[in-house]
């Protein structure tokens, strides 16, 4: 189908943009980045929204930059930035190895990071990778910003806790230690479809054992969340089989999975301890 | 009342003056208003990739864009492949690899395929398969697809 009629408004200045988005956000109205997720939930009209605020001639948020121990993501890079590491050393191949399984090629050249972010599919591998490391959220509105932790920002499916007059301006991730080790196994039914399940793991080895383990899943409950009993029992372990089956064993007991028509909880609980255990072995390797 | 806009689309080359709501779609547009029906729509949804088009050089879903947002960019489709009646190497390839049978894909995977190759000449077969991946084709079992780009890249390679 096509998309219900709104009222379009091209801001080029992150002010103007916030201007604009608190003048129609009473109107349902929504912010326009890659358009990878909203158009087509417009085109179902499933989404009807009155106004659609395109951020895209917004030159400021298309920065995508090491600022100290943070990279900083704009709300307009998109997800083919990622293809080759935008930073030396894990962080940057964990990000070109994630996109990767962001959907196809013609959807990473218009999607954003900070898109995904805010849209809060449970499936998207954005959103894992946001919980994992817990980034920073910048939210901006007309009357100011604030920084919102990862844990306190996913609450349920598509659900954030940006307010409607606020715009993810910016993620930051934290640079990783050049020592960390990190795996990314996702399942899904088709190459390119939603995950049913993925988990991103980093942990350090020192003096033969594991430290700052983060064990995150995504597709399996309603939105990714670090697992830290997995994470406990990495602790102070060597990485081997044992540890790995260990900690994926207590994802599966940690979860709460989303049941529907398709794939059912107890299906998603075994997915999760698999995808959990073959991220860790990746790290491994 | 939602106004509509005036904008100009720069398709191959060509400028069109078109007067448009901002729900219409990229696709709709470079179909009913500039009249140029080589690019395809399937699913509108973004799902099947028969619309792909490049804007700026860069193989996009034209389902998932509003053309008010493709004002002043530059839009290259299927009619811009090839040099009056000499086809364009994908083009000739697709013809010689049997890459098509309904050809209603094809317009999609053409542009993809120009999009990807101008960028990347020597792209790696694993990369390949990845991108040809994005769209859908129900007749050829896409071995003769990327059997047809692989032929083209060679060909357009060894022309640089």
């Amino acid at each position: 189908m096509k998309p219900a009629p709104f009222q379009y408004h091209a801001p080029t200045t992150i002010d103007e943009a916030v201007r604009t988005l608190a003048a129609v956000a009473g109107e349902d109205g929504r912010v326009l980045a890659g358009g990878q997720s909203l158009v087509p939930i417009m085109a179902f009209r499933l989404a009807r929204p009155g106004h659609l605020v395109d951020i895209n001639g917004v030159a400021a948020l298309r920065r995508l930059a090491v600022d100290g121990d943070r990279l900083s993501i704009g709300a307009c890079v998109r997800h083919a930035a990622f293809h080759k590491p935008v930073v030396d050393g894990p962080l940057g191949r964990l990000l070109a190895t994630v996109v990767r399984h962001i959907a196809h090629y013609p959807i990473r050249t218009r999607g954003t990071f900070c898109g995904s972010i805010a849209h809060a599919d449970p499936a998207s591998e954005w959103c894992v990778v946001a919980a994992a490391l817990d980034a920073d959220m910048i939210a901006r509105r007309a009357g100011g910003t604030r920084t919102i932790p990862a844990q306190d920002f996913f609450r349920g499916i598509m659900t954030t806790a940006l307010d409607e007059d606020e715009i993810l301006v910016e993620v930051r991730l934290p640079i990783l230690p050049a020592d960390t080790r990190f795996g990314f196994y996702e399942f899904n039914r088709r190459a390119g479809d939603f995950a049913l399940a993925m988990a991103l793991v980093t942990y350090r080895v020192e003096d033969g054992m594991i430290s700052a383990a983060r064990v995150a899943v995504g597709g399996v409950e309603s939105q990714p969340r670090r697992i830290a009993q997995a994470e406990q029992v990495l602790a102070g372990r060597p990485p081997d089989r044992a540890a790995f089956e260990a900690a994926a064993a207590a994802v599966a007991a940690a979860v709460d999975p989303l049941d529907d028509a398709t794939t059912s909880a107890s299906y998603r609980r075994d997915l999760a301890q698999t995808v959990t255990r073959r991220a860790l072995e990746q790290a491994a390797a | 009342m939602i106004e509509k806009r005036e904008i100009t689309l720069t398709i191959n080359g060509r400028s069109h003056g078109v007067r448009i709501d901002p729900r219409r779609t990229l696709v709709d547009a470079i179909r009913d208003d500039c009249g140029q029906t080589g690019t395809h729509i399937g699913c509108e949804h973004g799902v099947c990739g028969a619309c792909t088009v490049l804007v700026d050089g860069e193989p996009v879903r034209s389902c998932l864009m509003f053309a008010v947002q493709a004002d002043g960019r530059q839009i290259r489709t299927v009619e811009g492949l090839a040099n009056g009646a000499e086809l364009h190497p994908l083009q000739q390839a697709f013809i010689e690899n049997h890459g098509l049978q309904c050809g209603f894909c094809t317009p999609g995977f053409l542009m993809l395929a120009t999009g990807v190759l101008e960028r990347e000449p020597d792209i790696s077969d694993e990369d390949l398969i990845d991108v040809l991946s994005s769209n859908l084709c129900r007749c050829t079992g896409y071995e003769n697809i990327v059997k047809a780009v692989r032929a083209a890249a060679a060909k357009m390679s060894a022309g640089r």
